[in-house]
């Protein structure tokens, strides 16, 4: 598949720090991309790269339109990229009402009166927002203004739209609520989302794809259920999900800690210093049989699940396991751990983190 | 909530006004005692009729008001309004793009910019206008460059101009544009023009559509700051319009001070303090209408 957004080995320095270190990223026509990764990973400057508001001191970034003719975004100001950015404040004009706002895309490419109106009346529709089109941002609540910054972006009709931490200042009700409606949104309206967020469930429960970013490298690149289960890196592992990550070795005989050796999966062929990813859900926590000792610390009912925290020594931190039902084990019970070797991942110990 | 809760609630409550009365006092009780005092003084002493030696007598007049009206009057209110307009909307053009351009400098340079600006304040306002006079005169270094350069013949009468005047005003309150602007124009959120940018608008759009309006409260502010005090200055028309210039402030000045007519000098005086409100009543209503706080719900 062609892709309608290149990233070509793009660095960008401020003074000493290096926010973007040779990014390469391809974004497909219609995929809904999330660029992951704490404050100051560097999401935000490269968002910021691809709509023209920072210059990359090295690289390309380039927009393939339907006929494949490529555009280099480099080359051209920001009011001349076919790009729309929902920025994290929203920036609605507080001197114009919502239809203003609105139609003030479309008034730049000079369309005709009619077919603004048309366009603004359409997509004033689409948000829900029809009966709050003569009010100015100033008396809306947060959840329509959000509303508001997309119907900015979209009612341009971008071949790319990239939205900056378009959740987080919502409260946790309505951002459940606007993650649904951004994704059957994307779908509606056909267009290419990037988002930006530190938000891992956001980026997860929205995303085809993510992008994990760290100290201004992308990490890792892959669909949320691959991220998840098969993490490139210790930083990835770390980042994405909860679990344990126990330290070890890879030897001969396979991945060893605590004197034993343990099950795991090798996709990387990893030797030498060794992390294994272990997530709740892949632990069994058991009376008789395991390959880990281990005493009950902790246990959670949720209604639906169960969590048990379970000490192992010489392991910082608890090992916990997720399970179906009520908590089968009481604390302070001495049980075994145990889980199959393909629901846990061995890395390279350290990899990922912070580079040179 | 218990009793001793609502005592205690009581206490806090009275301790928090009496340190609002101790902060807030000494400045409310001054500026009661030199300002609203005697503006209501000087209310009083427009209905009144003037005394021989200054001063008023107690005989009630709505005569003073009607003096107002008169064509000699008149005219010296249309010469102020129009040599102030003149000083504002050259202070507008000069201030703004200072101001734009001092937000626009780095942190450092723009605390040394702005110190700059209210330089002058330092010396002495007299002498700074007789400065002017040295500048503008026949055998200042104006004319005398112009007339070494060969770009005239012989001097140009420069002093003593309405013209003089104004540039006189101009230069004692640029500083009071370029301050509010400045300020107002650093409190736009970049992220607006960025927006604005990234909808489709050049450069020049982007502060036609947005700095422009969402500064307009900051420019109306300086433009009262330098239209208010250059219609009330009588120094500047005496010294640099050599008294052929007659404004509003020389009016006052010389109806207490010359004609001995306190009354009328009074209404003078409250003509130019109910323009000031109405300007500022004008600019806080424009405010809101910018900022979308006080349109009728929909």
């Amino acid at each position: 598949m062609t892709s309608l957004l290149t990233i070509d080995h793009v660095s960008k320095d401020f003074d000493t720090t290096r926010a973007l270190d040779d990014v390469s990223l391809e974004i497909r026509p219609n995929e809904f991309f999330a660029l992951l990764g704490p404050s100051g990973c560097g999401k935000t400057t490269l968002l910021r790269a691809i709509a023209g508001f920072e210059d990359p001191d090295d690289g390309r970034i380039s927009i393939t339109d339907a006929d494949g003719q490529e555009t280099d975004l480099l080359a051209l100001p920001p009011d001349k990229r076919p790009v729309n950015l929902m920025f994290q404040s929203y920036a609605l004009f507080p001197h114009m009402n919502v239809r203003k706002n609105i139609a003030y895309g479309l008034e730049r490419e000079g369309l005709s009166k009619q077919e603004i109106n048309s366009r603004v009346d359409e997509v004033l529709e689409t948000v829900g927002l029809v009966d709050k089109a003569k009010a100015r941002p100033a008396q809306l609540s947060g959840g329509q203004r959000q509303r508001v910054a997309l119907a900015r972006a979209i009612v341009k009709r971008p071949r790319l739209l990239l939205l900056d931490e378009p959740l987080s200042a919502l409260d946790r009700k309505v951002r459940a609520e606007m993650q649904m409606e951004l994704k059957r949104l994307q779908h509606e309206v056909g267009i290419t989302f990037v988002v930006v967020t530190h938000d891992q469930e956001e980026a997860m429960s929205m995303a085809d794809r993510i992008a994990v970013m760290h100290d201004g490298r992308v990490q890792q690149v892959a669909d949320p259920v691959t991220l998840y289960s098969r993490p490139a890196n210790v930083f990835v592992a770390d980042f994405i999900g909860s679990g344990t990550l126990l330290p070890g070795d890879v030897g001969a005989t396979g991945f060893t800690a605590l004197g034993r050796t343990l099950p795991g999966s090798n996709p990387s062929s990893v030797s030498g210093p060794a992390v294994l990813v272990l997530r709740p859900e892949s632990v069994r926590v058991d009376g008789d049989d395991g390959v880990l000792d281990g005493t009950v610390v902790e246990t959670h009912f949720y209604g639906g699940s169960s969590i048990t925290a379970v000490r192992v020594d010489g392991v910082d931190g608890p090992v916990v396991s997720r399970d179906r039902g009520a908590p089968r084990h009481e604390v302070g019970q001495s049980v075994h751990l145990s889980w199959s070797a393909d629901d846990a991942v061995i890395l390279e110990a350290g990899s990922g983190a912070d580079g040179p | 909530m218990t009793p001793a809760q609502t005592s205690e609630r009581g206490a806090s409550g009275r301790r928090a006004l009496s340190a609002r009365t101790v902060f807030a006092g000494p400045g409310l009780l001054y500026i009661t005692v030199f300002m609203t005092l005697p503006l209501l003084l000087i209310l009083t002493y427009t209905f009144f009729t003037r005394g021989r030696f200054g001063g008023v007598v107690w005989d009630f007049t709505l005569d003073n008001y009607g003096r107002a009206f008169e064509p000699v009057y008149l005219k010296v209110f249309g010469t102020s309004m129009l040599i102030a307009g003149i000083t504002t909307v050259l202070a507008l053009l000069l201030g703004y793009p200072t101001a734009y351009a001092i937000t626009r400098l780095s942190p450092k340079w723009r605390t040394v910019a702005l110190v700059l600006v209210v330089l002058p304040f330092w010396t002495n306002f007299l002498i700074r206008t007789y400065a002017w006079i040295i500048l503008l005169n026949s055998e200042g270094p104006l004319n005398r460059a112009l007339l070494d350069l060969g770009i005239i013949g012989a001097p140009l009468g420069l002093l003593y101009t309405p013209g003089a005047v104004i540039v006189g005003l101009l230069y004692a309150y640029l500083p009071l544009v370029v301050l509010p602007v400045y300020a107002s124009i650093e409190r736009v959120d970049r992220q607006l023009l960025e927006a604005a940018r990234n909808l489709g608008a050049g450069r020049a759009r982007t502060f036609l559509d947005v700095t422009l309006p969402l500064t307009l409260p900051g420019v109306m502010i300086g433009a009262i700051f330098v239209f208010v005090p250059s219609m009330g200055n009588f120094v500047v028309p005496e010294l640099l319009g050599g008294g052929k210039t007659v404004m509003v402030g020389n009016l006052i000045r010389d109806q207490f001070l010359e004609a001995r007519d306190w009354p009328f000098g009074s209404v003078i005086a409250l003509f130019v303090v109910g323009l000031l409100v109405a300007l500022f009543a004008l600019q806080a209503a424009i405010a809101r209408r910018i900022n979308g706080k006080k349109v009728a719900r929909v």
